[in-house]
Order: C-alpha cells, then sequence, then structure tokens
C-alpha cells in the first residue's frame, strides 16, 4: 500500500507516492537526494536529522514522510537565499562551531527555531536549547558563541567579536 | 533503524478513529506524537500491522480553564505546555517537568496523551498528574466516560484504556489559592529518563497548615506511584522539617525501584526521600 | 607567544583563518559515504548474533529469500569458498569477516543481507533464522588464564590458552629495588574502561566493482586510505584484486578519533558482494551496531604504584597492565608497541626509574582496543601517573599543585631521557602549571575548600599535568603491518601561482584543508587561501599512513614544509637567474625573493612560479611542484597543564563541574582558532569518560548500554564552558617547531577530573574513585564512608 503525499521542500512543492513505513529522514535523503540532513543514531538522540516542519524543528527520523503530507519542510539546504548565507550559517563559519560538520545541519535548523522563539537567549538557554543535538567534536563552546552570533546578527545588534579568547 | 510494513489509516474524525479501533482489533495502534512508538518500531520491538494517526483530527489541541479545570487535549505538544500563557501562573510543575523531558525536537512532537496512555512508569506526566488529581477522558465507541488518575495505571504499561478507547483529554481541578507545585527528576544525563523523580503538589491555609497534598513518583515502581502515606503525613500539619522529613521517608519506603544502570535500589529509595523534601519545599515556596 | 610573521593576506602561521571548507558544510553540500549514490547499487544489512558465544548451527535463509527485493544472503560458508572468510587485523592477528562456525561476541556478524533497497536488506535481515547452541562466555578478563576458561582461539595453530602477548619497559630490578627502600610507597588498582568513539557519523562503505575493467573503486569512512588499500590488496590479491586495481576514497568522514582506522568486516563482505555480482553495495552501520560492534577503546586494568621520600621527592615508579582485547587484537599500534605508547607513563617528573608490565589476552567482547582520540595508549598511561601522583600528594599531606611543582622536569634539563627510553624533545611544565594556577585562582580555592569543608560541604580541585607523546613515527621504530609511519605531502604549484596540495592524512574534521595551506602559505608566501588541499583519494594522494593519535601536524604537516621549502629553493634558483645575482645574494621575505641591500630587486613568488613554466633557466627541470615524505626524527611531546574544580551535592551525589582551565602546549600553533577548537572538543571528549560513558557488560555478554539512550555521549548541558590557554614551547627538530594538539585534551582530561572529585572526598577517606565517576557511585562512596 502506498499512498500519494505533497510537501514543500525549501519552497518546492513535491508529489510522491510513498510507502507508509518510509521515514521522513529517507524521503528527503534518498527519495529527494538532498542528503545535508544526516542520520546518526537509531533511538532519536542526537538530533543530526533536525529538520523544520512548519517552522518547527523535529527529528525527521522519528516521523514517517506520511505524516508530513501538505506540510512545508526546511532543510539546511533551504537556509541560504538569493542574499547570501542565513545568520546561524554565518554564525557556524565565522566562530569554528563546527568540526567535521555531520551534526551542523541538525544543529543549525535546532538553533534557528530556538532564535525564533528566543531572539536573545543566556549561555543556559543555549545549552539546554540544542540538549536534543549532540556534536562529538567541538565541545560545544562555540557552538554555543555561533548561536550568540546569529542571534545578534538577527536582532541587528552589533556582532560580537569571532577572534577566539585564550587564558 | 526501518520499521516493519504496516497500513496507515488517519481518520478525520473520532468516530471514525474509533470505528477503525473496533475494525481493526488490537493489532492498530494509535500514533499521536510517535516519540514512544516510532523508536520502537524502528527498532523492531513493536511491528503493530495497523497505525491509526490521529494527529488529523481536529479539536484535540488545546490548554483551557474551564468549568473548575484546567483542560488540555491530548494532543496537545509538550512544546505548546512549555510556551503556553497560563501554565505559569498555577502550573509551574508542567515547566519544571516539561523542561527535563527529552529534548525540545522531542517535545515539539510529543504529546501529552501519549505520554501518559503508553502507561510508562519512567514517564514524567504520571507522577505529575498523580500530584494533581488529574481525571483523563477516554472516548470510546459508548462516548465518554472520566477516569480518575489513581484508577488509570494497573500495571506494567498498563492503563484504563480499552482496546477501542481515545485518550482525548486531561482534566486539572484548578488549584485553589495557597497552592504550590514543584517537579523534579534525577537523570544522568539530560533528556534521560528519571533516576528517580518526585511531583508534589501542596495547598497552605493562611495559617500555613496543609490542606491538600499530592505526590507522585517516577521510575521507582512498576507503575506510576501516588505516595500516599507521605500526602497523609502533610495533611492537617504545619510543615515542620519533621513532617516533611517523615513524609520524604514514607516516599522512599513506599515505593519499589529496581536495580539498573542508573543506580540500586537503595540509591533511587535514597533520592526519592531527598526529592520529595526538595519538591515539598520548592512547593511551599511557590505556594506562597 | 604565537609565532605570526606573515601578512594576514598570506595568512601563514599564528592567523585564525576561518575555515576554507565550511562552506559545503554550513550549506549541506558534504558529500560523506552515505551520501554517494551510484546506478543499480544494492544495499546490505547485517545479521548479528544475539550471543556472546556461540556454535551456529544452521542459517536458514528461505524466508528472506523470498521477500521482494532481497536478492542474496551471504554467510561465512559462502566467503570460505573464496577465501575471504578471514582478514588480518591491524596488530597481524586475525579476525573472521564471518564465521563459519562459532560467533565470538554478541552482535558479531552472522551473514549479510543484499537487497535493491535499505528496507528490503533491513526486512531480509528480520527474516534470517539463525539457530544457535550457545556457550557460557569468557567475560572477566583476569579469567581468561584459569585452567578451566575456554581456549577462545584454537583458530590459532598452537595456541594453549586466551594470552596474546607480553610486554615489559624499563628496569625491574632497579625498580623492586628502590621501591624496597623508599620512604613512602603508595599503590591503587584501577580500571580505565571499555569506550566508544561514537562519532557522529557511523562507519560505512560503497564497494564498487567493476568487473570489466577489473577494478574496485571502495568509497569508505577511513582515516587512514593508503594503509587500507594495501590491507585489501593483501585479503583480495589473491582473486585478483591487486594494489594498481583498487581505489580507495574516503569522502567527507563525519569525526573518526580513531575508530575509523580498523578494517570492519562489513567493508570485506561489501567488496566480496560487489566482486561477485558486478555491483555496487552500500553498507551503513546504525548506531546500535556501531555501539556494539566497531572498535571499543581502552580496557585496561592497572596497578599503579609511586615511590618517594617522604619530603615528596618522586623516585619510581611501577605499573602491571591487564589489557582486555576482546576476541582478537585489533588495535591499531605501531608493530613494535604493543600497548602503544604506554612507556610515556612515567608522566612530566624527573626521576630515573620505572618498570612497567603488560599482558593481554582474549575475552568474549567486541575486538578493538583501538581509539577514542587517543589511540596509543597514552590516556591509560597518563590517567595511572596523574592519579597516582595526587595518591602520593595525598599520602604525604602535600598540596598536589606543589608536589608537581618539586618534580617536574625542569625547562633547561630538555632534551630529557626518559627511565623508559623516550627522549622529550622539549618542554616547560613550571610555566604550564603556574599559568592553570594563575587562571584559576587556586590559592583562593583552597581557601575556600577549607571553609567549605568545615560547614561540611563536599568541594574538590583536581589537577593534572601531562606529557603526551604524538607524531608516531621515526622509520627505525615505527610500522604498521610493515609498512613505516612516515608521511606525505606534494605541492604543485599552477603558472599562475596558485597551488593544490595533496596529502597521505586524512581530515575527519580537524581543518586540514586550512592548516595545511597556511603551513604552505608560510613557507611559499602564497596566500592560503589559494592553496586548495586535497586528501582521501589514493589514486591522486601521495601515499600515507592516515590521520589518528594526533600524527598529522608532526608528519604531514612537517612534509608540507619540507616540500614548500624545496619549492622555495627552486624559486631562490630562478630569482637568482633572472635579477642576475648569485643566491647567497638573496634574502626572503613571505612571498618574495629581493637583493641584499637592494630590495627594490625583487621578484615574487607568482612571478617565479610563472618563470619556473615559461622561462626558467636551462639545465633546470620546468615547472613548480615537488612532493615530500616525511620521517620523524623523533616523536613531538605536547605537554598541559589542566585544572578542575567540582562541587559536590552530598545528598544526591550530583557533581558540578564548576571551573575546567586548561593550558596545552602543542608548540608552535598554526592556527589559534583550530587548535582552541580542538582542545574544546577533547575536553568534552575527556568528560565524557571521567563521568559518562562506558561499554558495559552482563556475565552472559550482553551489552547492557548499546544506544544512544544508555550509552551517555555528553550533550551541551554536561559540558561545561571550557577556558584554555596555550604556553608556546616549540619542538626543536620539527621544520615548523609544532607538537600536534588533537588527542592531548582527551589525555589530560579526565585525572584532573577524577582528582578533583576525590580531592572533595579526601577528607572523608576516599582515595581513589574508578571512572566514569557518577553520582551513584559518590553516593554509595559517601555512604560507604559514613559521610551521609
Amino acid at each position: 500500500m502506498t499512498k500519494e503525499i505533497t510537501i514543500t521542500l525549501n519552497g518546492e512543492k513535491q508529489t510522491l507516492e510513498v510507502e507508509p513505513r518510509l521515514l521522513l529522514v529517507h524521503l528527503i535523503r534518498e527519495n529527494l537526494n538532498q542528503t545535508g540532513t544526516h542520520i546518526g543514531c537509531d533511538t532519536s538522540s542526537c538530533g543530526a536529522c533536525t529538520i523544520l516542519v512548519n517552522g518547527k524543528s523535529i527529528k525527521s527520523c522519528t516521523m514517517l514522510a506520511i505524516q508530513a503530507d501538505g506540510k512545508e519542510i526546511i532543510t539546511v539546504e533551504g537556509l541560504a537565499t538569493t542574499e547570501g548565507l542565513h545568520p546561524i550559517q554565518e554564525g557556524f563559519k565565522e566562530n569554528h562551531g563546527l568540526h567535521c560538520g555531520f551534526c551542523t545541519p541538525g544543529m543549525m535548523m535546532r538553533a534557528v527555531e530556538l532564535l525564533e522563539n528566543n531572539p536573545n537567549p543566556t549561555e543556559e538557554e543555549i545549552r539546554w536549547g540544542i540538549s536534543g543535538n549532540l556534536c562529538r567534536c567541538t565541545g560545544y563552546n562555540n557552538i554555543v558563541k555561533a548561536i550568540q552570533y546569529a542571534g545578534a546578527k538577527i536582532r541587528g545588534d552589533e556582532l560580537p567579536s569571532t577572534e577566539p579568547e585564550f587564558i | 533503524m526501518i520499521p516493519a510494513p504496516f497500513d496507515y489509516y488517519a481518520p478525520t474524525t473520532l468516530d471514525e478513529a474509533i470505528s477503525l479501533l473496533q475494525e481493526l482489533g488490537d493489532e492498530a495502534k494509535i500514533l499521536a506524537g510517535g516519540h514512544s512508538l516510532l523508536p520502537m518500531m524502528k527498532l523492531r520491538f513493536a511491528s503493530p500491522e495497523q497505525l491509526i494517526d490521529i494527529n488529523n483530527i481536529p479539536g484535540l489541541s488545546y490548554i483551557k480553564e474551564e468549568d473548575g479545570f484546567l483542560k488540555i487535549g491530548a494532543l496537545t505538544k509538550e512544546a505548546e505546555l512549555e510556551h503556553s500563557d497560563i501554565i505559569p501562573g498555577k502550573y509551574p510543575i508542567f515547566l519544571d517537568a516539561t523542561k527535563l523531558i527529552a529534548d525540545p525536537q522531542v517535545r515539539n512532537m510529543g504529546t501529552l496523551g501519549g505520554n501518559l496512555a503508553h502507561g510508562d512508569a519512567a514517564n514524567d506526566h504520571p507522577a505529575v498528574m498523580l500530584a494533581m488529581r488529574a481525571e483523563v477522558l477516554a472516548t470510546g465507541p459508548e462516548g465518554q466516560r472520566t477516569i480518575p488518575i489513581d484508577e488509570f495505571f494497573y500495571g506494567f504499561y498498563m492503563t484504563a484504556l480499552g482496546e477501542t478507547d481515545i485518550l482525548t483529554e486531561i482534566r486539572i481541578p484548578i488549584p485553589a489559592a495557597g497552592t504550590g507545585n514543584a517537579y523534579h527528576k534525577l537523570e544522568r544525563k539530560v533528556g534521560d529518563y528519571a533516576t528517580a523523580g518526585v511531583a508534589v503538589q501542596l495547598t497552605l491555609d493562611n495559617d500555613g497548615v496543609c490542606t491538600y497534598a499530592g505526590i507522585g513518583l517516577t521510575n521507582v515502581n512498576p507503575t506510576p506511584l501516588r505516595a500516599e502515606r507521605s500526602e497523609q503525613a502533610l495533611v492537617g500539619n504545619k510543615l515542620t522539617e519533621e513532617v516533611i522529613a517523615q513524609a520524604a521517608q514514607f516516599a522512599s519506603e513506599d515505593c519499589n525501584p529496581s536495580d539498573d544502570l542508573r543506580g540500586d535500589e537503595e540509591y533511587k529509595r535514597a533520592m526519592v526521600g531527598v526529592l520529595t523534601k526538595r519538591m515539598i519545599h520548592k512547593a511551599m515556596e511557590r505556594a506562597q | 607567544m604565537i609565532k605570526c610573521d606573515t601578512p594576514k593576506e598570506i595568512g601563514g602561521m599564528g592567523h585564525s583563518k576561518k575555515r576554507k571548507e565550511d562552506d559545503r558544510f554550513i550549506q549541506g553540500k558534504g558529500n560523506y559515504v552515505d551520501d554517494i549514490k551510484l546506478p543499480g547499487m544494492l544495499y546490505m544489512d547485517i545479521v548479528r548474533s544475539p550471543y556472546a558465544y556461540a556454535k551456529i548451527k544452521s542459517i536458514n535463509t528461505d524466508a528472506a529469500m523470498a521477500i521482494d527485493g532481497v536478492v542474496a544472503v551471504v554467510d561465512g560458508k559462502a566467503l570460505e569458498q573464496y577465501n575471504l572468510h578471514w582478514m588480518p587485523t591491524l596488530m597481524s592477528d586475525t579476525q573472521m569477516v564471518l564465521p563459519t562456525d562459532t560467533v565470538m561476541y554478541q552482535a558479531q556478524e552472522v551473514c549479510a543481507v543484499i537487497a535493491t533497497s535499505r528496507y528490503a536488506a533491513r526486512d531480509g535481515k528480520e527474516a534470517v533464522i539463525v539457530e544457535y547452541e550457545p556457550m557460557k562466555p569468557l567475560m572477566d578478563p583476569y579469567k581468561a588464564l584459569d585452567d578451566d576458561a575456554p581456549l577462545l582461539r584454537p583458530d590459532k595453530e598452537g595456541k594453549t590458552d586466551n594470552h596474546i602477548w607480553n610486554w615489559k619497559a624499563g628496569d625491574k630490578e632497579k625498580t623492586d629495588k628502590v621501591f624496597e627502600e623508599a620512604d613512602v610507597t603508595v599503590k591503587e588498582q584501577m580500571h580505565i574502561p571499555r569506550i566508544h568513539v561514537a562519532s557522529i557519523e557511523t562507519c560505512g562503505c560503497v564497494a564498487d566493482y567493476d568487473k570489466v575493467n577489473n577494478h574496485l573503486t571502495m568509497y569508505m569512512t577511513t582515516q587512514a586510505p593508503h594503509a587500507i588499500r594495501t590491507v585489501i590488496a593483501l585479503v583480495a590479491g589473491h582473486v585478483g584484486l591487486t594494489e594498481e586495481k583498487i581505489r580507495v576514497i574516503s569522502p567527507d568522514i563525519g569525526g573518526g578519533f580513531g575508530g575509523k582506522v580498523p578494517v570492519y568486516p562489513g567493508y570485506v563482505i561489501a567488496i566480496a558482494v560487489s566482486f561477485l555480482v558486478g555491483k555496487p553495495v552500500k553498507w551503513i552501520e546504525d548506531r546500535s551496531e556501531n555501539l556494539q560492534a566497531d572498535s571499543f577503546a581502552r580496557d585496561y586494568h592497572i596497578t599503579a604504584e609511586m615511590a618517594a621520600t617522604k619530603e615528596g621527592k618522586i623516585l619510581a615508579t611501577r605499573f602491571k597492565i591487564l589489557a582486555d582485547h576482546g576476541y582478537t587484537d585489533a588495535s591499531a599500534n605501531p608493530s613494535k608497541f604493543p600497548t602503544g605508547l604506554y612507556s610515556i607513563g612515567t608522566g612530566s617528573y624527573d626521576y630515573g626509574t620505572s618498570y612497567m608490565e603488560a599482558d593481554a589476552v582474549y575475552t568474549n567482547k567486541p575486538p578493538g582496543g583501538v581509539a577514542y582520540r587517543c589511540s596509543f595508549r597514552v590516556t591509560e598511561a597518563v590517567h595511572a601517573i596523574e592519579r597516582i601522583t595526587d595518591r602520593l600528594a595525598l599520602e604525604i599531606g602535600k598540596d598536589p599543585a606543589q608536589l608537581r611543582m618539586e618534580n617536574f622536569i625542569k625547562k633547561e634539563d630538555f632534551p630529557w631521557k626518559s627511565p623508559t627510553g623516550w627522549e622529550y624533545d622539549s618542554g616547560d611544565y613550571h610555566a604550564g602549571l603556574q599559568k592553570a594556577m594563575d587562571a584559576v585562582g587556586y590559592d583562593e580555592l583552597r581557601k575556600e575548600q577549607a571553609e567549605k569543608r568545615a560547614k561540611g560541604e563536599l568541594m574538590g580541585i583536581g589537577i593534572s599535568t601531562f606529557t603526551e607523546i604524538v607524531g608516531a613515527g621515526p622509520s627505525k621504530d615505527f610500522d604498521i603491518l610493515g609498512i613505516k609511519m612516515f608521511d606525505s605531502a606534494e605541492i604543485r604549484v599552477h603558472p599562475t601561482g596558485k597551488a593544490i596540495a595533496r596529502f597521505g592524512t586524512k581530515s575527519q574534521g580537524q581543518g586540514h584543508e586550512t592548516t595545511y595551506a597556511q603551513i604552505i602559505a608560510q613557507e611559499l608566501g602564497i596566500p592560503m587561501e589559494h592553496i586548495q588541499v586535497e586528501e582521501g583519494d589514493t589514486d591522486t594522494a601521495p601515499y600515507g599512513l592516515g590521520t589518528y593519535a594526533s600524527r598529522s601536524t608532526p608528519t604531514a604537516g612537517a612534509a608540507a614544509a619540507v616540500a614548500a621549502r624545496k619549492l622555495r629553493d627552486k624559486a631562490k634558483k630562478i630569482a637568482a637567474y633572472l635579477l642576475e645575482v648569485s643566491e647567497e645574494d638573496l634574502e626572503w621575505e613571505p612571498g618574495k625573493f629581493f637583493v641584499k641591500g637592494a630590495p627594490e630587486k625583487s621578484k615574487t613568488i607568482q612571478e617565479l612560479v610563472f618563470a619556473a613554466y615559461t622561462n626558467h633557466p636551462q639545465g633546470m627541470e620546468a615547472g613548480f611542484e615537488t612532493t615530500h615524505y616525511y620521517d620523524p626524527p623523533n616523536l613531538t611531546f605536547p605537554s598541559g597543564a589542566y585544572i578542575c574544580v567540582v562541587d559536590i551535592d552530598k545528598e544526591t551525589g550530583q557533581i558540578d563541574v564548576r571551573r575546567f582551565v586548561a593550558i596545552d602546549d602543542c608548540g608552535n600553533i598554526i592556527n589559534p582558532m583550530i587548535v582552541q577548537g580542538q582542545v574544546h572538543g577533547g575536553l568534552t571528549q575527556g568528560i565524557a569518560p571521567a563521568m559518562y560513558e562506558s561499554l558495559i557488560y552482563d556475565d552472559d555478554g550482553n551489552i547492557l548500554n548499546g544506544t544512544f539512550m544508555d550509552y551517555l555521549v555528553p550533550t551541551a548541558v554536561e559540558s561545561p564552558n571550557w577556558e584554555t590557554g596555550h604556553t608556546v614551547t616549540p619542538s626543536p627538530h620539527h621544520p615548523i617547531g609544532a607538537k600536534g594538539v588533537g588527542e592531548s585534551p582527551t589525555v589530560g582530561a579526565p585525572p584532573a577530573i577524577a582528582n578533583a572529585i576525590v580531592d572533595a572526598m579526601s577528607h572523608l577517606g576516599v582515595t581513589h574513585m574508578e571512572i566514569p565517576i557518577t553520582p551513584f557511585k559518590v553516593w554509595k562512596t559517601l555512604k560507604e564512608k559514613g559521610a551521609i
């Protein structure tokens, strides 16, 4: 049994036939070839597959493709516009918020919603806000900085320094 | 991480959903937020033959005070509890609990109804509901019925919901003036299930005498547990350190935790005692 | 001071240049192995054993084969026909690819299902019925040598017990004598638990065998593509896959930390299947498979002892180790070093006598012993020496910082010969610890601690002052499977002065595309933006042993500098020719040669490169490219001084890491931003085994925490805000004075944390706690000591 669904992925409307058990992350990666969204676990723990569905950050490994019928999806590929990088992308690059890059798309998609809800989060709010995303490389310090930088950019405040600070 | 095949149904009315449950029998499962069910299906610990997705049924997601109750639609997501304007005033216990449930993305999908209907003693809301004496509204072929929370959890992963029932609403009596509530759990890392968790709701009169006490425990018993002796130790008394210590002692005695990677029985009993004491204090502060 | 003597436009060493690789990663254009999709590609899923030790009685594939899309089920007997059912490990041990009769650990590969889709392969896996005859597994390494222990490796000719090897270093007789005569001796038994790298990308591959051309392209998650190509040729050469017919491509790697060095059975099965069916085969592990079956790290049981005078002068150390390797020794240590570089464990202290001995055994656990951001056992060694040093401080009642200051090797005593034979290249340990103490406010913290203790509150301060050993290694001693541990760089500068550089290493997040470009920019004066770095394709990159054990900068980074210098020498010859002066009359400044005393007469590097293609001197070889294979004269010895401050909630045992100050010395710094990033990440991978992670098995061989639900990788909430800094003591033998840094923080952090927690409870009689130190363990200890 397959079912026809229609989704909007990064602004493009797509109609597809899907098996009910198809996971949304597989729909995006395999059927629609947008491989920026990653898979890092099988227990909804790591957050590498985080995307936005109707503006909410969700783990696309724990949603069926069929549940996304009629919904608007944004993945990492949909962040930048013709104007340039999204502030969160700029924040990650300028603040060395990534090493291997594998958790980065999910981490950024989560941060986008975090900043949407709270454009000026404290360090603690950021740390709790990204607690559903595991990063094995960075130790998180610079991810926190990246999100603070993006917040400042979104708010139109003066941008914090991106030079590393040493004791 | 791939579920076994299943048939998928997406009813748009409750009646339709209930008919499907009647028609399909016990191999069918209800899909709400899916964050307990889908992970189990991906690991093939569960392989239902049919999924009935109730997310397309309108009118099951709301938070409102009405008729003396805080009424929460079963499909209300954890994140909606976190961001609701109604919650912070009288129900900060929900903010305590939701912050500690899984993680933000999971809370964007996970529902209050699902958290209860799963019947898992490791979930956090059951203890909160026990402390607040909630009622659960179940809708089935015969119509609606309310189930007091004390009668809801009655076995390991078992609830009072019948095979053709759908949990549709949670009703919490609006707390009287002078009420405070609080929840905390110890977890090995953020998002973990509780090593031990304690929910407390208290009402104090003008003299500081406790007129209501509700205490619920997370993950220290085969089912979510109400610490009744602890509640009785509080009601009718001024909450002195001795009274609180007695209540904490009862809670740690009355639970039945098992040894696991989170700790052994002795540790968990002790943590129930510590958290009961701390949550009573926090609820007292909030009752002011 | 950080050396920084090129202008920002050139971006040589010392500049915090933003990373060149980031543009693709932040836009979802990274290319990881699971992103590769080839026409006609098949998918593989692996049936794994639920038992730790069992005979396979039968494998029934009928139901699996009946599933739409399943094309084959491959078992050990099928591979045996081609003699592909066994493979060598990197330690010259042997390992089953697929079993023909017995499984040796839980989650071992039993057979592989091949299908036209990922979903069908998974369904097929579920439908395979395997009948086992379970046996009682050997889980306790201390029982491995008992008479009644089962002989786990009868496949190894002449093997009569479960002993793998014995290793010794230092002088036993002399050490024993010092211990007998010393005023003070201390001893602790410690276990450095089995842990898992858990890089967020799991392992996987796409094996693409082209029957017509008899050529294999292997896309895979490997940190060492060249070495892997050689191993594949060794395993499959007899079926015609000789080394020139194999191309290994390591695309972007989502974290490695050592876990992507070994050859796993899944890779070999995928190759075998692709070879047999002539179609590309993709295999991607699930997380649980990754945690349960891929190489573990650590699992050393250590008895650590220290002898000293009563005033606290360290005289000798003694270490006895039992190494649990699981089913096979699948470490990735240099051949001559079965315990890796454990012998660095004499530490940062000036004393002349040490003896170490290790025995390794087989058990029914998954094989390995490779990695967790430190493949060569330095973490185990540093934990033992730094814990036992604190134990001595406690014994004689001396402040642990003071004890360390009094025993450090002095700056002027380098190069320093260690009791186990290493020549430490350089260091300034006093400066590092002083800087850390000043930053954390050490004396005030000790006062605060005394006040808190008086009130019954628990607060601890822990120090770790470690010496690392990286950059393996000099060819006279270092090889893996006989291949010497040099590494390589090839630089080609195009006529317009822009370059491509290729390396035998492979970044998994370390930022090589940026740092290597900076090294070349430093030496050649070409702006780093115009230097393209490539790694990971064995058809194009020069041979090298890969990236692990913090060896990239010490080896390939050195190769880049030396290669660039060779090119600069050529540029100088061209400059002399063009400016019509002798080479001796020329001076270099970043980006150009000029005539001494006449700086207006100069040629830029771009002009000189152009001339190499358009107007080179007669007799000189045209073009501007070179390759260098760098064979390091010595290892490098980074160091660090870490201080951790913890507060403990007495009632719950919960540990709050209040502060963590890390001062690292990795010699000259190529990119301060990247070095700091490496330190941050390594510290979180240090707190992980100290407080959260360990792989736990029951007596029946079942793993109890084989998913991310229970294998507790720290999130941003558990990971504190790291405070970092550096001292700079260049390596005297390294071309750019750099030492390597990636693994230092993972090595140094666990003992600092453990020392802090023990320190918080030392007045209660606590002398040691085993990592990971959890609230549960703390509470139990407090209970035992009568403190609650």
